[in-house]
């Protein structure tokens, strides 16, 4: 039997509370770890100045009124669907369906736009889009809900093949609406009568987008701390058991959350498809579904933190975009400072829960 | 083995999670061929100390000798190289697998696994010191007992000779704790050491040949077991001198309050959990439930809350005017809105009655969140209620917005009963209200429950502990497999009566 004679280097123990001083430098750190290892990633690989580099990230970011509103609107679509899943991770109701449940709602908006926008006058036409895309977007999430809540499927995926489905819905929806036929895509709809578009507030293409969302954050941050749905939410989240303990419905609450939440996901479609692009394709939703996870858990599903969590994946990914074009490197370079980014970030988590503690002297003989 | 040399000596090990001190400077010896009983209130690190033996936690400082040679423990596979095996109060076996395959489970031994070579090691260790298992069970099919033996046969198995027991006794009935107890002496005689974590101090006096104790992470000291006594031992602990004596007030003006007639439950599975369970609990009084641990305490309790599908009988709360109204096929918010202030101390603390990452304000909010008109939420009572409950209950908390989870065992008890009680019921279901919990937070329990009974609330008290249910109780219903066993009166009933009811029905005399 061998043994060992001396204390190991460091042993990791649990946290069991943390400052928020001490949580907000680990984060800090984190970021500056993490601009520091792409720094040294962009010299080797592409012997490119790494100043330079960060430079022009921001330049792409910030560098003119026009970007800056691009990042804006990017941001509120991105946060507004981070905001329509939150409720239901609060409730531990893993929807990775706001994708398709965002689809959803922007086809019930293009449809409208399509069929009644010569019928209709704006000011009945558009909130009759509201109301229908948050409609399409509800439904589409309250699909998995109630059989999850009536025969415990499994959420994450059935919420995951809806999302197949609403694609392929909208696929078929672009081929029977195609301009011209035989395009294969729809092209900007009611260009000339811009029917359905949502209007410019001072001037602004994405004024009333960003507004929106602002608003959104506001009363989402609100309806979860502060009002007896919210509370509901995170007690059946927290503890079924208990949920029914106190008398809460748990069935009801998870299928009024999935509801709200595909409905949130709907208006997201509605902004993106009346507000900004004004057409429909299957891949409209760019992936914010799934970004919007990320956004979300980093933020401890706190609405307020999520403006920064969704500031800083935004900027992250229009920075590595401006990367891409200006050095003339693969697109994927982008992507690869992204990726070390973020796992800086997501890794600092475990410095926050966890704690390293070096040895305080080396085994004395006893 | 020369018997002076400690089997494990601890020497000024510290350890603290966060800012809380858990243990502090800690030194304590382990022999050969002797039992430990390791005492302490709740929160005072006596699971803190043994994880730390066990490789499951690292000391922050200090030093551990095995056989007075350093050691090192970073890890349990360490502990097991040491011959230190701990039995946790959480099983942890695996629910599909047979007894044998549990016990090697890990183990790398070379070869082929043979178990049929594991099963007659497994019957060798059963011989040599009195255990029953059956190598081929599976551990779904076992009773509480039956798992704890077999996860101190999976020790045995590893070849550790000093065993540590957290809480063994808390889940096993009297009559399993005493074959525990033999089989604890047996590895004594064989030279094993043993050390046992209880609360329980006729239990100390019975099989511990020295106490350790803890208080708030220090070492207050030990003491050979037959030069002490329970009220000493109860002075160390708690570190002043306290009352042992559990006090019963007379009955107060008993009426008929919950009418449990024929009811019959079945679990999820179909089977059988109650049978025609037909009596009355009334109000300023204490209704005891005794039985063995899982024989329909639970279902009847979740039955008059409203929580338990029931299958057939009535369940009917009755007023002081005698008019009643039925509780079956109620939820528990249709049962409030009956006007029936109905308080539950579920058993599972953090699990159903209390949300462990909720603050002690929002846990207050639980059964009142739904007051008042609009859709938002009122903080203000339930933190008045929360500062009510922490100063009269005495309630050690960082502070109001602590999640509960982060409190002792004790606390976490007084936040949930203080909640309950503070809604005025008219009817209190307790259940293994003072599980885990030290005397002192114990005793504070059994007097909040009587001040509910001598204001005229109809409690009812399923417990474990039969000198507790004895002393506390003025009628006692003994559950056997489902069925009323009898019911018997509290201040006259004995502990013999009362553990034969729990294994037969009726509790039918030994002809022997």
């Amino acid at each position: 039997m061998t043994k060992p004679r001396t204390n190991p280097l460091f042993h990791i123990s649990k946290r069991k509370e943390i400052t928020l001083r001490e949580s907000a430098s680990i984060r800090a750190g984190a970021i500056l770890l993490a601009l520091a290892a792409c720094a040294l990633v962009t010299t080797a690989l592409t012997g490119e100045n790494p100043i330079a580099v960060y430079g022009t990230m921001w330049h792409g970011a910030f560098g003119t009124t026009r970007k800056i509103w691009i990042l804006l609107q990017n941001m509120a679509l991105l946060l507004c669907v981070s905001l329509a899943v939150t409720p239901a991770f609060k409730m531990r109701f893993w929807n990775i369906g706001a994708e398709g449940q965002t689809l959803m709602g922007g086809l019930a908006t293009a449809a409208c736009m399509i069929l009644l926008g010569d019928k209709l006058p704006n000011p009945v036409l558009i909130p009759l889009m509201f109301v229908l895309s948050c409609a399409a977007g509800a439904v589409w999430g309250g699909i998995p809900a109630v059989c999850k809540a009536k025969w415990g499927t499994n959420e994450t995926l059935f919420t995951l093949m809806m999302n197949y489905v609403a694609t392929q819905l909208v696929a078929y929806f672009v081929i029977v609406w195609e301009v011209p036929k035989g395009a294969g895509k729809i092209g900007i709809i009611n260009q000339s009568t811009e029917a359905g578009w949502l209007p410019q507030l001072a001037g602004q293409k994405y004024l009333l987008n960003v507004l929106i969302v602002a608003v959104l954050t506001g009363l989402m941050y609100i309806y979860l701390s502060r009002s007896k749905q919210g509370y509901e939410i995170a007690v059946v989240g927290e503890s079924e058991r208990t949920a029914r303990y106190v008398g809460i419905k748990v069935e009801k609450v998870i299928v009024r959350t999935m509801l709200l939440s595909g409905a949130l996901c709907g208006l997201a479609g509605f902004l993106l498809v009346a507000g900004t692009d004004h057409t429909i394709t299957t891949t409209i939703a760019g992936g914010r579904g799934f970004t919007a996870v990320m956004v979300s858990w980093l933020a401890g599903f706190n609405p307020l933190n999520m403006v920064l969590t969704s500031f800083l994946l935004v900027l992250l990914d229009r920075g590595a975009a401006e990367i891409s074009t200006d050095f003339g490197l693969n697109h994927a370079f982008g992507d690869i400072l992204t990726g070390i980014i973020l796992f800086f970030i997501i890794g600092s988590e475990f410095f926050a829960r966890y704690e390293i503690r070096f040895r305080k002297s080396a085994g004395k003989e006893g | 083995m020369d018997n002076n040399i400690p089997a494990i000596s601890v020497r000024n090990i510290t350890k603290s999670f966060g800012s809380v001190l858990a243990n502090d400077q800690i030194n304590l010896d382990i022999y050969r061929g002797e039992i430990l009983a390791l005492l302490g209130e709740n929160g005072s690190g006596k699971t803190t100390l043994m994880n730390m033996l066990s490789g499951i936690y690292f000391p922050d400082d200090g030093q551990i000798l095995i056989d007075g040679e350093p050691a090192v423990i970073a890890a349990p596979k360490d502990a097991y190289r040491f011959g230190i095996g701990m039995i946790h109060q959480h099983f942890k076996l695996v629910e599909v697998m047979t007894a044998a395959e549990n016990i090697v489970l890990g183990l790398k031994e070379p070869g082929r696994l043979n178990l049929e070579a594991v099963g007659r090691k497994i019957q060798d260790i059963c011989r040599e010191y009195g255990f029953e298992v059956d190598p081929n069970q599976k551990v779904y099919d076992m009773s509480v007992s039956q798992k704890q033996t077999v996860e101190i046969v999976k020790a045995l198995y590893r070849g550790a000779d000093i065993l540590i027991l957290d809480e063994p006794t808390a889940v096993l009935t009297p009559q399993e704790a005493e074959k525990l107890f033999a089989v604890l002496r047996n590895m004594r005689a064989a030279g094993k050491a043993v050390v046992i974590i209880t609360h329980k101090l006729h239990e100390v006096e019975e099989i511990s040949d020295r106490v350790a104790v803890l208080n708030h992470g220090r070492f207050v000291g030990d003491v050979a077991t037959r030069r002490t006594n329970a009220q000493e031992m109860t002075n160390m602990m708690v570190g002043h001198a306290v009352s042992l004596n559990i006090q019963r007030p007379d009955p107060v003006d008993p009426k008929p309050r919950i009418q449990v007639q024929g009811l019959t439950v079945r679990g999820a599975d179909g089977v059988v959990k109650l049978e025609d369970v037909t009596f009355t609990a009334n109000s300023g009084e204490i209704l005891g439930i005794a039985g063995i641990s899982g024989c329909g305490q639970k279902e009847l309790l979740e039955a008059i809350a409203g929580l338990q599908k029931v299958d057939k009988g009535s369940i009917r709360y009755v007023e002081d005017n005698g008019s009643f109204c039925e509780l079956i096929g109620k939820d528990p918010m249709e049962i409030s809105a009956m006007g029936v202030a109905l308080s539950f101390v579920p058993e599972d603390r953090l699990g159903m009655g209390l949300v462990g990452n909720m603050d002690l304000t929002d846990n207050m909010m639980l059964r009142s969140f739904r007051r008042g008109r609009g859709a938002f939420t009122d903080r203000r009572a339930p933190r008045k209620l929360a500062e009510d409950v922490v100063r009269e209950l005495d309630v050690n908390t960082p502070s109001l917005s602590t999640p509960v989870r982060r409190l002792s065992g004790g606390n976490v008890q007084k936040v949930l009963v203080g909640r309950e009680i503070a809604s005025a019921p008219t009817v209190l279901l307790t259940a293994y209200a003072v599980r885990g919990l030290d005397i002192h937070s114990s005793h504070t329990i059994y007097n909040l429950i009587n001040k509910q009974k001598q204001s005229g609330v109809a409690v009812v008290y399923v417990g474990e502990d039969l000198d507790v249910l004895l002393e506390l109780c003025d009628r006692i219903l003994v559950l056997c497999g489902g069925r009323v066993s009898g019911i018997l009166d509290g201040r006259t009933a004995t502990k013999n009566q009362v553990g034969l009811m729990m294994t037969t029905l009726g509790g039918a005399e030994d002809h022997d």
